[in-house]
């Protein structure tokens, strides 16, 4: 569904999508890196359990919330890929696990 | 224009002008509300939720017995409004808390409490102070910070969502046939044969009785009516964190978990010289602090929105009612906490309102308790 226009000199990086490597050009953010590694759904709805996916690619509509870097309910289409990024689904909400490190 | 005539205009659409002319068209009366448009200040769409008994009516025991009863009343209503609209209030009265942060806020809130129940019957607020251990009961699996030492408990307290309770009460409106009018704000009130005329953009409305509920706009009404309306309007502010899955299940003074995860803490008070709505970051810093010094992992989550509202206050904070003696017939309605009361302003304040006169439960809540210097 999502092609990329020809870029062959764009600096490239590697980033774990769903536990898969990919190397993805260093300006993708970890949003387009997931739809162009055929994600399809990136997160489900923490209200309705409905699948949802990047919609404005913005920053409005925090549609792709995704697990990045083990931080859960990060905006993925502002966020730049970088070398070695884990880029996860987000399944629902995310839990407050108790007793976690404080970030 | 075409002019319309009712037994009853409610001027003001938010949950207190709502929730009175529900219950006087529940009652049998034609009722219309006039309103403003989207863009109006409304405290009724930027509040906490919480449906709450605990800290009410220090100094005014009818407060308290007052807030009771809409407690008591609040099921009902919110079944009722359900059925009518469709629309579910997320109500629930599972209990409450308020947080104690070390053993010397304890102590106050202890005494607090305790000056409170000797103000009123047995049976009216039912609070009590609960340990650390007995709050981790109430939630269990949750972390509190070591700060947390107990806190006050109240059966009666619960919470509701606001925009869906206001959403609702719309409906519910409609369902009934109640005229609806937010391109009709009362722009002049005047007493018309044996009753009211009230001029607006869409032309004059027509009624034999009057009440205004217009949140801070209604000192203003109310003087040349013979009514008084006297506000001290107070800033609030809240923020909301990202959704996270369901830990909070009952809610607490300043920070409650909604059903679709999201965690609201508030509210500031601060003294607002004007009616601005810009909200400030000192403020909101502060009460974060506070919830994390209750819950310390909340410190993890996102912060997503946060907003300012003004608070309908009173001088002394109670709810302030009473019927114009030169023109019988207009009533005025104010009051904090129009969420708690929405129940009881449905039910006992709209047959009030019907009745020939104020029932004498209401005197308490009169502004003469304002004139100071008459009562001297
Ligand atoms: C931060 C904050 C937190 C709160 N938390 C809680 C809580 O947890 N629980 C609780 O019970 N309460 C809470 N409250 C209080 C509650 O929000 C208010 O008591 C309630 O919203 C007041 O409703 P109202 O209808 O009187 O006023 P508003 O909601 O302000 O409505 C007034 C209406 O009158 C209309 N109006 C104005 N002028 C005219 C005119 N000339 N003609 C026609 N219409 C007019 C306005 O457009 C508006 O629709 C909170 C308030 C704040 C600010
Ligand atoms: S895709 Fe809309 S906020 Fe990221």
């Amino acid at each position: 569904m999502f092609r990329k226009l020809p870029d062959p000199a764009a600096p490239t990086v590697t980033v774990t999508i769903d536990g898969r490597a990919h190397t993805v050009a260093a300006h993708e953010t970890a949003a387009s890196a997931a739809l162009l590694a055929g994600m399809g759904a990136t997160r489900r709805s923490p209200v309705t359990g409905e699948p949802r996916a990047p919609f404005c690619m913005m920053g409005v509509c925090y549609e792709c919330l995704m697990v990045i870097d083990d931080v859960p309910s990060r905006q993925a289409c502002l966020v730049t890929v970088a070398d070695g990024m884990r880029i996860d689904r987000q399944p629902g909400a995310r839990a407050l696990d108790f007793g976690g490190e404080d970030a | 224009m075409a002019e319309a005539s009712y037994d009853f205009v409610v001027v003001g659409g938010g949950v207190v002008g709502a929730s009175i002319g529900f219950g006087l068209a529940r009652r049998g009366a034609r009722v219309a509300i006039l309103d403003q448009g989207d863009a109006a200040l409304r405290s009724s769409r930027v509040n906490f939720g919480l449906v709450w008994l605990q800290s009410k009516g220090d100094g005014m025991p009818d407060y308290g017995r007052w807030t009771r009863r809409s407690a008591d009343l609040w099921t009902g209503f919110a079944a009722e409004l359900r059925e009518l609209s469709g629309i579910d209030t997320e109500h629930e009265q599972n209990g409450g808390v308020s947080f104690c942060l070390g053993e010397a806020e304890f102590e106050q809130r202890r005494n607090t409490i305790q000056r409170m129940h000797n103000q009123v019957e047995p049976w009216v607020y039912e609070t009590r102070m609960i340990d650390r251990k007995e709050v981790e009961a109430l939630y269990p699996g949750v972390r509190f910070g070591p700060e947390m030492v107990g806190a006050s408990f109240c059966p009666h307290d619960g919470v509701s969502n606001p925009l869906r309770l206001l959403q609702s009460l719309h409906g519910a409106l409609k369902t009934i046939g109640v005229a609806y009018r937010p391109d009709a704000p009362a722009t002049a009130i005047r007493r018309d044969g044996a009753g009211f005329a009230i001029d607006t953009p869409a032309g004059t409305f027509r009624a034999g009785k009057l009440v205004l509920a217009a949140g801070h706009a209604t000192t203003k009404l109310a003087a040349p009516l013979g009514l008084e309306a006297p506000i001290v309007p107070e800033r609030g502010q809240l923020v909301v964190t990202e959704r996270v899955a369901p830990i909070l299940p009952i809610p607490a003074s300043g920070v409650r978990q909604t059903r679709d995860g999201t965690i609201m803490i508030g509210t500031t008070h601060e003294a607002a010289p004007d009616l601005t709505t810009r909200t400030t970051t000192g403020n909101m810093v502060h009460i974060a602090e506070r919830a994390v010094q209750v819950l310390p992992d909340l410190a993890r989550l996102r912060i997503v929105r946060s907003w300012l509202g003004l608070r309908v206050l009173s001088p002394d904070g109670f709810p302030v009612y009473m019927e114009s003696e030169t023109h019988p017939g207009a009533y005025v309605a104010i009051c904090h906490s129009g969420n708690t009361l929405a129940a009881v302003h449905a039910n006992d304040l709209a047959e009030a309102f019907l009745a020939h006169r104020l029932p004498e439960r209401l005197d308490s809540f009169h502004p003469r308790r304002f004139h100071v210097s008459q009562a001297a």
